[in-house]
């Protein structure tokens, strides 16, 4: 009873909390959201809109028409013999390789490193921010400070290595070590981002099921499994979604450090985009790869969502 | 859980720690090497004949490659880009938190959708607004269209919806009206959260690499980020100078950082777990 009554109160405080303010007038809100909403209509939905309309036309902005040819563009993609088809699945196969190698290591390594910066220890707060300080650089300096660290000759990663008597590597014009190095830089830049959004999901896990699981015998590790998994699913939906959106967006990393090469491997559909919009003027087609690169990346985003609900039951 | 931290644990922590500013190190180091001594092997560790020449060189060619007008630039635009977002987020936040109308929960919803759009998709459609604007090489291409996203909304909101809701109700039925319940009572209440989103979107805005690459065009106009690409192209195998602009972009946002991290990385975790 006790607790049912309790539950009820609860569901109350919660409807009044989620209720708005009384005493405003009609127009109040409209206003207070119009700055808002004039930038989100001219500057998102305007423009998601306005790319499915340029992606339905032949829209080279360098002509004067720009004539209407349905889904063609999206057709072109799937003919091999068009000029658009080979390039684009070339840039979606470098970023799908990116994006599966890169994916569960920035999933794993920054929940590792939560649960080492859980623990309490003196400067915790020191290593927390030294972790995340990579993160508030961008790419542009990344990747210009890797581009030289991983120089096959006068990098000093090679130099280190040859201590041990490892010979050089060509981190940016081999392969599979362009590919092991755009990942390893990716890793050390956001690895303390989604390792600050695990540590947030770590604290909020009650302290009483750890000690229930104890007192059942729980040794650490089936502590960990059967309770800091589970209570960081939601967390781990939310870091695996924005993952694959930031490896789907992949550019600066491969355009400053390996310079899509070697060949054009590690030229990402971004950057083929980019060059088809930008450099080639095609913005139709372009505009029509960037739709299907989205259409692609919410088919894996859903099948990831159920891969995850499936887990829980 | 409770043991205390073994000489292992120690270990780890800082290796991870060298594993963060060794790159850093280096990079400024480079800095002061002479082209030669860049790329010696074995690399010497400390300069052995250190030299500002690399620092020279990007901050005094002018026209050529006008780094300290490239920071000025990056340093206007996201200054700008933060206040506008702070202004029109809190707004639009506090009416979704705390004020009851139609549509309210469509209106919020959709906007949180957009969240999950991914970048690239308005890439061409924005630019071709831009240049539509007129405002293709200007600073109102960086400052405005990223204040459209749904983050700082969705930010301010759940700020909002945990600030009592007494101190409101009190100032209105003493006759208060809606903006000066905003502007004297929340906004007030509300000085963490603006600190943090401040700090967030100025350094999205400030790193932000593959626009301003595309919306810019005169060297003169360009940010830190697109001007350091074009730095590379200009001087390929002088890393000294190379790793110099690198610098100058990258201590700055450090310094920054030091004295904000707290709202930076309370920032972050927050937008990750009411998610």
């Amino acid at each position: 009873m006790a607790v049912q009554a309790s539950a009820g109160t609860l569901r109350k405080q919660r409807a009044r909390a989620s209720a708005g303010v009384r005493g405003y007038g009609r127009a109040t809100p409209y206003l207070f959201l119009a700055p808002y909403l004039l930038l989100f209509l001219v500057f998102v939905i305007g423009p998601a809109l306005f790319g499915i309309w340029m992606s339905l036309h032949d829209w080279d902005f360098q002509l004067p028409g720009k004539p209407f040819v349905g889904l063609q563009n999206y057709k072109d993609l799937f003919d091999p013999l068009s000029a658009t088809a080979e390039p684009f699945w070339h840039g979606m196969r470098a970023t799908g390789i990116f994006t599966l190698a890169s994916v569960p290591f920035l999933v794993a390594i920054p929940l590792a490193l939560a649960v080492l910066l859980n623990r309490k220890f003196p400067g915790r707060t020191f290593f927390r921010a030294v972790y995340f300080a990579p993160y508030v650089l961008g790419v542009a300096v990344i990747g210009l400070m890797f581009r030289y660290i991983l120089d096959t000759t006068f990098g000093i990663l090679n130099a280190f290595l040859g201590l041990f008597g490892i010979p050089e590597i060509g981190w940016t014009t081999e392969q599979p070590w362009a590919f092991v190095a755009l990942v390893a830089v990716t890793v050390w830049w956001t690895a303390g981002f989604n390792a600050i959004i695990y540590l947030a999901g770590l604290q909020d896990i009650p302290a009483e099921q750890y000690e229930a699981a104890e007192l059942d015998g729980a040794n650490t590790w089936q502590q960990f499994r059967n309770v800091t998994l589970p209570g960081l699913r939601p967390v781990t939906v939310f870091i695996v979604t924005i993952t694959l959106l930031a490896s789907a967006n992949m550019f600066g990393q491969a355009l400053l450090i390996t310079q899509g090469g070697p060949g054009d491997t590690t030229r990402t559909a971004l950057m083929v985009i980019t060059d088809t919009g930008f450099s080639q003027f095609r913005m139709g087609q372009a505009a029509a790869m960037s739709y299907l690169l989205a259409i692609f990346l919410s088919i894996v985003a859903l099948i990831t969502f159920a891969l995850m609900r499936e887990r829980k039951s | 859980m409770r043991r205390r931290p073994s000489a292992a644990f120690w270990v780890m922590v800082v290796l991870l720690t060298l594993l963060v500013v060794v790159p850093l190190l280096w990079m400024v180091i480079t800095s002061f090497k002479t082209v030669g001594e860049s790329q010696s092997d074995p690399p010497t560790l400390v300069p052995e004949d250190p030299t500002g020449r690399a620092f020279g060189e990007i901050l005094t060619t002018g026209g050529q490659n006008p780094v300290l007008r490239w920071a000025l630039n990056s340093f206007a635009a996201a200054t700008l880009h933060a206040l506008l977002v702070v202004v029109v987020a809190s707004m639009a936040g506090y009416a979704l938190a705390r004020m009851e109308f139609r549509f309210k929960n469509f209106i919020f919803s959709f906007i949180l959708l957009t969240l999950f759009i991914p970048g690239f998709v308005f890439l061409m459609p924005n630019y071709l607004l831009m240049d539509n604007l007129g405002w293709l090489d200007t600073l109102w291409a960086l400052v405005v269209p990223g204040a459209a996203g749904a983050f700082g909304v969705f930010f301010m909101r759940q700020f909002f919806l945990a600030i009592p809701k007494e101190l409101e109700e009190v100032a209105l039925i003493d006759g208060a009206n809606a903006w000066i319940v905003f502007t004297r009572i929340i906004l007030p209440n509300a000085k963490p959260a603006l600190a943090t989103l401040t700090v967030l979107s100025f350094l999205a805005n400030w790193n932000d690499f593959v626009w301003p690459l595309f919306v810019l065009f005169s060297p003169e106009r360009l940010t830190l980020p697109a001007g350091l690409s074009l730095l590379q192209g200009a001087y390929t195998t002088d890393y000294p100078v190379i790793m110099a602009g690198a610098t100058v972009a990258a201590v700055p946002v450090l310094i920054l950082y030091v004295f904000v991290q707290r709202y930076v990385i309370e920032g972050v975790a927050r937008s990750g777990i009411k998610g």
